[in-house]
């Protein structure tokens, strides 16, 4: 096999394979957060507390980027802070999916 | 069994030339016969001693310990993701049993009958629950709004009072039976709620900036609105003598003040624009109040979107100092003789609890409990205090002079942890 060939080939294999994300989200670390930390104003059942409902049916006007967004830059004049200080883009958007998916059963 | 109870019931043990007593002719428990002692009262009467004596060692069932047992130093630590209540002993620094099957209780709190025998147990999702802490089991249960935030309890102990967020407002039952004695719909989230002399309850609106006093002095609930205390109140606390109500806000730079003993309370703003010209830091968790902020002439309380604790003179209500903390206080805690404060904080910060000296207002000490560092309760004179380590899954004891720690006690996800000396406190 020419060298050129293998080369590419082994471009193609590592184009393809998923990056190894260096910020691969912690699925258990967050769960525990949205039921622990943003239970704090939600409710350890995501029910609502001081802060609203945020069980699926509750979200409905929300898709995956917009509700992304919204966790990571807050609601300014609320009580919801922005959590970018704490949480990646790949947290937010892991975070987002969970509960938009019912994280509530 | 009802030998156990006859003896744990106080009856006198082999009175001197009786017939021998049932529980000389044999013990159920092991099955042994004790001597025979005919004849002899005085020997009869000292095995009956004795057999009372080895009965005492033998750990008795619960309903025979109900019968003995003093609830003065007991406690109740909320076990939030379970359902369940652990029930402890301060002196032992020992868990003696559980109670379960209370709901949702993430953010419950409770409050302690006069007699602290019964606690009531305000859940996050409604229910309040009224728990002998003797048999230790549910003495009632309703489920009374759709999301509530916690109660207090009447100065006479009639009535219990819950604070609801939904729907918004203020439920008042019958301590005995758990009737609903009083709604009062408010239109609003309702923070805030405490117990003030004279069968009052006072407590704030969320929405609309108010706080309301009831009172069910004369059965049906009495209103008194007063407006103007801040936008958002978020929690609020009253002092031991049920005399100065201080409501924390979310959406303004400054707390508010009521002096409950005049006739016609206003507000009065405590430590105005103490965050102006800096940046709001996010908030990840709202600060507690509770009925522990004077720290000798000082009330301290803590800051929201700054990291710092607030001093202010208990008479003037002026600044008397600030205190940088590591993060986002939750709760400042005055040590019941006001020497120290103990602060706890917000998520991200929420391993690190830091001791805060009165006189100077510096951090003269801070501790690495463990991850999730929920709540701070004294002995009453204390001598300790109680701290919940929620993802420890552990309570564990604090020497307060040292700092050493002097016990661990496993609950699970702890977060609450309420001793019973708080039934004789107003506003806790």
């Amino acid at each position: 096999m020419p060298a050129n060939k293998l080369v590419l080939m082994v471009l193609a294999v590592l184009v393809a394979a998923p990056a190894p994300a260096p910020a691969d989200p912690d699925a258990p670390a967050l769960e525990r957060l949205v039921r622990q930390d943003c239970g704090s104003c939600h409710g350890l059942s995501l029910k609502g507390g001081l802060g609203p409902d945020i069980r699926s049916g509750a979200l409905g006007h929300h898709d995956r980027a917009s509700l992304t967004s919204l966790i990571l830059d807050g609601i300014p004049g609320t009580a919801m802070p922005p959590w970018r200080p704490l949480l990646s883009e790949a947290d937010a958007t892991w975070i987002a999916g969970y509960l938009l998916n019912g994280a509530e059963e | 069994m009802s030998l156990l109870r006859s003896i744990f019931g106080g009856s006198a043990p082999g009175a001197p030339g009786a017939p021998p007593p049932e529980y000389l002719q044999q013990d159920e428990d092991t099955g042994r016969r004790p001597l025979h002692l005919a004849g002899n009262t005085h020997l009869r009467a000292l095995a009956a001693m004795l057999t009372f004596a080895l009965l005492a060692l033998a750990a008795p069932p619960a309903h025979v310990q109900a019968q003995t047992m003093a609830t003065g130093d007991l406690g109740l630590v909320v076990e939030r993701a379970s359902g369940s209540l652990l029930l402890v002993d301060q002196s032992e620094r020992a868990a003696l049993g559980r109670i379960e099957g209370l709901g949702d209780l993430s953010h419950a709190s409770l409050v302690y009958s006069p007699d602290q025998r019964f606690a009531y147990v305000f859940g996050r999702d409604g229910g309040l629950t009224k728990v002998d802490i003797l048999t230790r089991e549910i003495a009632g249960r309703v489920m009374q709004a759709g999301n509530s935030i916690g109660g207090a309890i009447s100065d006479d102990g009639r009535y219990v009072a819950v604070s609801n967020y939904e729907p918004g407002g203020v439920r008042v039952f019958d301590a005995e039976t758990l009737a609903m004695v009083a709604d009062i719909p408010t239109g609003s989230k309702t923070v805030g709620l405490v117990d003030i002399p004279g069968t009052r309850f006072v407590f704030s609106l969320w929405d609309t900036g108010e706080t309301w006093i009831a009172d069910l002095s004369g059965g049906a609930a009495g209103i008194t609105r007063i407006g103007g205390m801040g936008a958002n109140p978020y929690d609020a606390l009253v002092t031991a003598d049920g005399r100065t109500y201080i409501a924390g806000l979310f959406g303004a730079d400054h707390l508010s003040a009521l002096d409950l003993w005049q006739e016609s309370p206003s507000p009065k703003r405590i430590m105005p624009g103490y965050a102006a010209g800096r940046e709001g830091l996010p908030v990840y968790k709202m600060p507690h109040l509770e009925g522990w902020a004077l720290a000798g002439h000082d009330f301290v309380l803590p800051a929201v979107g700054q990291h710092e604790v607030l001093w202010v003179d208990a008479r003037s209500l002026e600044e008397t100092g600030r205190t940088a903390t590591r993060g986002q206080p939750v709760f400042a805690i005055a040590r019941p003789d006001g020497r120290h404060v103990w602060v706890n904080f917000a998520h991200p910060d929420n391993d690190i609890i830091q001791v805060i000296d009165t006189l100077t207002k510096q951090v003269i000490h801070e501790l690495h409990p463990g991850p999730g560092v929920l709540h701070m309760e004294f002995t009453p004179r204390g001598h300790e205090v109680w701290v919940s380590v929620r993802d420890a899954g552990k309570v564990v004891v604090y020497d307060t002079e040292t700092f050493e720690p002097l016990a661990e006690i496993a609950a699970e996800s702890p977060s609450g942890i309420f001793f019973t000396a708080r039934a004789h406190r107003t506003g806790l």
